[in-house]
């Protein structure tokens, strides 16, 4: 009964790691796609790390902007990261994962501005937050969150 | 609500600021839901987006600059400048999130 009982267990762990694998992949992929169709679309909306507007601005009409993103790890993914933490190095798993989740709360920020009708934002601060909510062995989740001072062109320059 | 401005520049270009009137804040404290919890273990198997922790996020985040903006409208100011946003996780579910800002009164 036992032995049935460790066979299980094992099946259950390589089942989870096989999903994971595969349909983490997948999403991964399907949501690269969508970034970048999306990155494509919302091109014309520039933003700017500086603290201040180009002169070209109108700064009379600006408002708060803002896009957030919570997302996690998939299981296979953290299961790597775990072999990962023996010899160190780069982990490329959850570097794509961040990559993924900052250009989302950009474009997330984006679409808040034109919604709006507003084409350019600068100061743009991106904040991380790690929620892995301090259980143990609790799957490692990120909130990305992006904001930022929209703003409009003047009618006179551009 | 919204005719006061807000961002997160330190000054608006073109704009003088008459006064300052010193920082404002508005902060809460959102615990997830249970249920919600529960699905969001098993989305963690394939990974991605946890859209119901990215809605709880955005509202408390909208609550805390309502807050935020309450109290520059109660002290008599016509934007709040130089906005941030922190995030801390105080517990294992729970998290607050606060905004502050410097309070001013632009001509």
């Amino acid at each position: 009964m036992d032995f049935l009982l460790d066979y299980f267990e094992w099946a259950l762990f390589l089942f989870l790691l096989a999903l994971g694998f595969f349909a983490g992949r997948f999403l991964e992929r399907r949501h690269y796609r969508s970034i970048r169709q999306r990155e494509k679309k919302l091109a014309k909306v520039l933003t700017f790390a500086t603290r201040f507007p180009p002169n070209l601005v109108d700064p009379q009409d600006c408002r708060l902007v803002s896009g957030c993103v919570v997302i996690s790890s998939d299981y296979f993914k953290q299961f790597v990261a775990s072999l990962r933490n023996l010899v160190g190095g780069r982990f490329r798993g959850y570097e794509t994962l961040l990559d993924r989740a900052r250009r989302e709360a950009i474009l997330r920020m984006k679409e808040d501005a034109r919604r709006a009708g507003y084409y350019l934002i600068v100061n743009v601060k991106i904040e991380n937050t790690s929620i892995a909510g301090g259980r143990q062995g609790a799957m490692p989740s990120f909130e990305l969150f992006a904001y930022g001072t929209a703003l409009k062109p003047s009618k006179h320059a551009v | 609500m919204s005719n006061i401005l807000v961002s997160n520049m330190e000054m608006i270009p073109g704009r003088r600021i008459k006064s300052h009137l010193g920082m404002v804040q508005g902060s809460t404290v959102r615990a997830k839901h249970a249920g919600k919890d529960i699905l969001a273990s098993l989305k963690n198997i394939v990974g991605g987006e946890l859209k119901a922790y990215t809605e709880l996020m955005q509202e408390a985040r909208e609550e805390a600059t309502e807050r935020m903006i309450e109290q520059a409208t109660s002290i008599g100011a016509n934007a709040v400048l130089n906005v941030r946003y922190t995030t801390t996780a105080v517990t294992m579910g729970a998290a607050e999130i606060l905004a502050y800002g410097t309070a001013v009164i632009l001509e």
